[in-house]
């Protein structure tokens, strides 16, 4: 069995589970983030089902040596608490509160055919993109002179 | 079936769908982070696993829309100038944040990952926020 294979039917099962889980409604996850009026709790369910698997088959699954058609798990050794994590994370959750829509659920319902989730997923990838460059653009720019009083 | 039994199960899915992943291809589920690798410089094979994954995706959208179309809920916002700000927050920001839900909430929390926890409360307070602001102070349903 290849890789693409895996990786394939890992995004099929995953896309039953977002839409199975209600993450595919976007009402529904408003609801979920409406703690002061009407919250719905149904999604907390879905994280928790989900970790209730993955935590246990994660543990077991890193105990191998290697993974069976890749060379090795994936490095997750950083643990700094930064800007870039939390300010991403807080630009995330105003994207999220505003439309409804995180990146799987969003991809997701393309098969919905609407243009506004059409309009959304464009809209993801230009601001991925938009990251990428302004990464790019911090890593090249000048540095500050040390004295330009003279000039 | 309950529907908060059903939402169990569902998640189950995304949990069982990051554990085979892990296990044949040693990759971390998260979504913002397989769909954004595909605009940074990769090699051939690095493309085509996240190709194939977001492939799955995407048509198990079609799927579910066969199977149990209501699950596909409508967009609650149409406005297309709030639909591209969400859109460029969420992709800015999860690439800023290295995570969104799938990558922060469910697998970096699996591992007990201190910066995941982090994350995940952070988005899911100002996700909260903006929902009240929208619906309790500027009083639409945005």
């Amino acid at each position: 069995m290849s890789a693409l294979w895996t990786a394939g039917v890992a995004g099929l099962l995953f896309a039953f589970g977002l839409g199975l889980g209600g993450m595919t409604d976007p009402a529904r996850v408003q609801g979920f983030l409406d703690v002061t009026g009407s919250w719905n709790p149904t999604l907390a369910f879905v994280m928790g089902g989900a970790l209730a698997v993955h935590a246990p088959l994660s543990w077991l699954i890193r105990r191998r040596k290697t993974p069976v058609l890749a060379p090795a798990f994936p490095n997750v050794s950083h643990t700094q608490l930064d800007r870039r994590l939390l300010g991403g994370a807080a630009l995330f959750g105003v994207g999220w509160g505003l439309s409804g829509y995180c990146p799987g659920p969003v991809l997701v319902s393309l098969a919905g055919g609407t243009g506004t989730v059409l309009l959304f997923v464009a809209s993801m990838f230009a601001g991925m993109w938009l990251f990428g460059w302004w990464e790019r653009s911090r890593a090249t720019a000048p540095q500050p002179q040390g004295d330009l009083s003279s000039s | 079936m309950h529907p908060f039994l059903v939402a169990l199960v569902g998640g189950a899915l995304i949990g069982l769908s990051a554990s085979l992943l892990l296990l044949f291809n040693g990759r971390i589920a998260g979504i913002s982070g397989i769909a954004g690798g595909l605009l940074s410089q990769r090699t051939r094979a690095e493309l085509a696993w996240r190709i194939t994954f977001l492939l799955g995706l995407v048509g198990g959208g079609f799927v579910l829309r066969l199977l149990w179309p209501q699950v596909l809920g409508a967009p609650v916002v149409t406005g297309p100038a709030w639909v591209a700000a969400a859109g460029l927050l969420v992709g800015f920001g999860t690439r800023l944040g290295n995570g969104c839900t799938s990558g922060h909430g469910v697998c970096g929390i699996s591992r007990g990952a201190r910066r995941s926890i982090a994350a995940t409360l952070t988005f899911m307070a100002t996700g909260a926020a903006t929902v009240f602001l929208v619906r309790h102070v500027l009083g639409g349903e945005s």
